[in-house]
């Protein structure tokens, strides 16, 4: 009798357990990023004014999206500049820092400790900060970069100003960011590669090339394609290095989809008009990361199979 | 050892530290100019008087708030890592360790997994607009609030791995004993995940002191963190070189100190997402 009481107390205690170690999370998730999205999508059929520190809502339909779709033309320049950058920044990241932990996973490096120290120094900054450094870098007049080139006795080059190379010179920013994450990952991967595997495998191929070709890069392909496609979907994320060293200027040579969305919002005090434009970035980026999770089931799937 | 692989040794060695030398004297020479005067930043010179005036204006300087804007960073970061590590360890315990509705496992960290993968703009004006709402916008409550659903995904992958490495047996054994899942959380998992929670603990307090989109969109000038301020140092029309990288100096020491300490966490942590 006493034993199925307290047999029932502990269930009891189990269970509300369960419930209250979920709940905060839950309710965090809930409130603060399932509700927005709902928030979005309604905001975006309306018209949002501000008349001092009160909003008019006004109900107009599917205009907003409309707009976005008919008449928009920096959005869709962010867009395209968004799918340059990702796919720029990701392949350069990827070979440079393939490259080098492949060096230094077969040559050996010295001082590791302080070499990882060194590599993990962009990767913990604030991106603000390093938005700024580069800014001071990359500036036209006193910048490090042109001061150089000064000193070489070459032309002055307007790293952030010319609509020409302005992107080219934010994406260097990311890659030079990035690259060092890569590079760390990438080395885990090849150092925990099985010698025995490896071993074995040289002695069916001949060269350097040869055995990067046909065992190395197979053996890393499941970790390959899971820094891609993760880089690739980050890079989507960039805002904070494009918000101070180009604004997205000139023109719209450096737009991207986030500065799009914040200028709507914040800046032109658009919240139906930038409610669309999250809602249609948020369907979209949804959508690619459902379809690049089903990429890597099939690959893990075909991988089982063999 | 054959003088082909020594080269290869020089060879590889020569790369990777050229790309650390290409992460070190640019971040150096950004951060001496914080010990120049304007004219020496302006004119370019290398060599040049050391002078601590970038950081008395910075700091003390009456039309300067950076020092408050350091107190902000700290505060918004130290309470909502706080909030995060709490009931993200809770939570990972519960999903990690306890029988729960596969539903309920699959909803949390499908949306978990996906809240982080995307755009934090695309969040930010809903935020705005919720908090505008309430009476909360530009308060530490929305920021602090914020910050910790940005970082909760993190914070329950990180955990979760760490939960996930005990051993079965321990819990087994206090199941038999007759422990309760309260009573296995406090005597059994918390005291072995310490570790991981101050592991996790620098890595959601970096994220958050970094963080500069959701601070931009919801601080009000009284609760402005550090990474906003220096954004607007860049901003006006005549650009405080020797201040902006003084304050750039200051905002960096965490990411330091992390470095010094737990290197070895952060790439482990960086990665907790993209490997699930």
């Amino acid at each position: 009798m006493n034993a199925t009481i307290t047999h029932g107390t502990t269930a009891r205690r189990n269970r509300r357990w369960l419930v209250l170690s979920l709940a905060p999370v839950a309710v965090f998730f809930l409130v603060l990023s399932g509700f927005p999205v709902l928030n979005l999508l309604g905001l975006s059929f309306f018209n949002v004014e501000w008349h001092e520190g009160a909003a008019n809502f006004s109900y107009v339909g599917i205009e907003n999206y409309r707009r976005l779709f008919v008449e928009e033309t920096i959005y869709w320049a962010g867009v395209r500049n968004t799918l340059i950058f990702a796919v720029g920044v990701v392949t350069c990241q990827m070979v440079l820092g393939f490259s080098m932990a492949l060096a230094v996973n077969r040559a050996g490096s010295a001082g590791r400790t302080i070499l990882t120290g060194i590599f993990l120094l962009p990767i913990v900054i604030p991106p603000i900060v390093i938005g700024t450094m580069w800014r001071l870098v990359m500036g036209r007049e006193f910048g490090l970069a042109n001061s150089l080139l000064r000193a070489l006795g070459l032309q002055e080059v307007d790293w952030l100003g010319n609509p020409d190379i302005a992107l080219a010179s934010v994406m260097f920013v990311d890659i030079w960011h990035w690259t060092p994450f890569v590079f760390l990952l990438m080395l885990a991967g090849l150092e925990s590669l099985d010698e025995e595997v490896l071993d074995a495998a040289r002695m069916d191929v001949t060269g350097f090339w040869q055995e990067v070709r046909h065992i190395i890069l197979p053996l890393m392909m499941p970790t390959i394609v899971i820094t891609v496609l993760f880089r690739i979907i980050l890079s989507f994320k960039v805002f904070d290095e494009v918000y101070l060293l180009t604004s997205g200027g000139p023109g719209t040579a450096t737009e991207v989809i986030n500065f799009s969305i914040y200028r709507t919002f914040f800046r032109q005090d658009q919240v139906g008009y930038g409610s669309a434009m999250s809602v249609v970035t948020l369907f979209a980026i949804t959508l690619m990361i459902i379809l690049a999770r089903g990429l890597l089931a099939r690959r893990k799937g075909a991988e089982d199979a063999e | 050892m054959s003088g082909r692989r020594i080269a290869g040794r020089v060879a590889a060695n020569g790369v990777v530290w050229g790309y650390a030398a290409l992460i070190v004297l640019p971040t150096l020479w950004v951060l001496s100019n914080a010990f120049k005067y304007k004219i020496d930043i302006i004119t370019g010179a290398t060599i040049s008087p050391i002078t601590w005036s970038n950081f008395e204006q910075l700091l003390f300087s009456r039309q300067s708030h950076f020092l408050w804007n350091l107190f902000n960073s700290a505060v918004v970061g130290v309470i909502s890592t706080a909030i995060v590590i709490v009931i993200a360890t809770m939570a990972a315990f519960t999903l990690g360790r306890l029988r729960v509705p596969g539903w309920v496992r699959w909803l949390i960290l499908g949306w978990a997994l996906l809240f982080q993968m995307l755009p934090t703009l695309t969040f930010v004006g809903s935020w705005y607009v919720m908090w505008q709402a309430v009476g909360l916008h530009g308060t530490y409550v929305a920021v602090i609030l914020t910050h910790v659903v940005h970082n909760l995904p993190m914070g329950l992958f990180l955990m979760l791995s760490f939960m996930s490495a005990l051993p079965n047996e321990l819990f087994q054994a206090a199941r038999m004993d007759g422990c309760s899942n309260g009573q296995m959380f406090w005597r059994v998992a918390f005291p072995l995940v310490r570790g991981g929670m101050i592991a996790a603990t620098a890595l959601i307090f970096i994220f958050s002191w970094s963080d500069f989109a959701i601070s931009l969109a919801l601080t009000s000038p009284a609760t402005m963190t550090a990474p906003v301020a220096i954004s607007t140092f860049a901003q006006e029309y005549d650009i405080r070189y020797g201040e902006m990288a003084a304050g750039t100096l200051l905002s960096i020491v965490p990411a330091l100190v992390l470095i010094l300490v737990g290197q070895r966490f952060i790439v482990r942590g960086l990665l907790a997402g993209a490997v699930k």
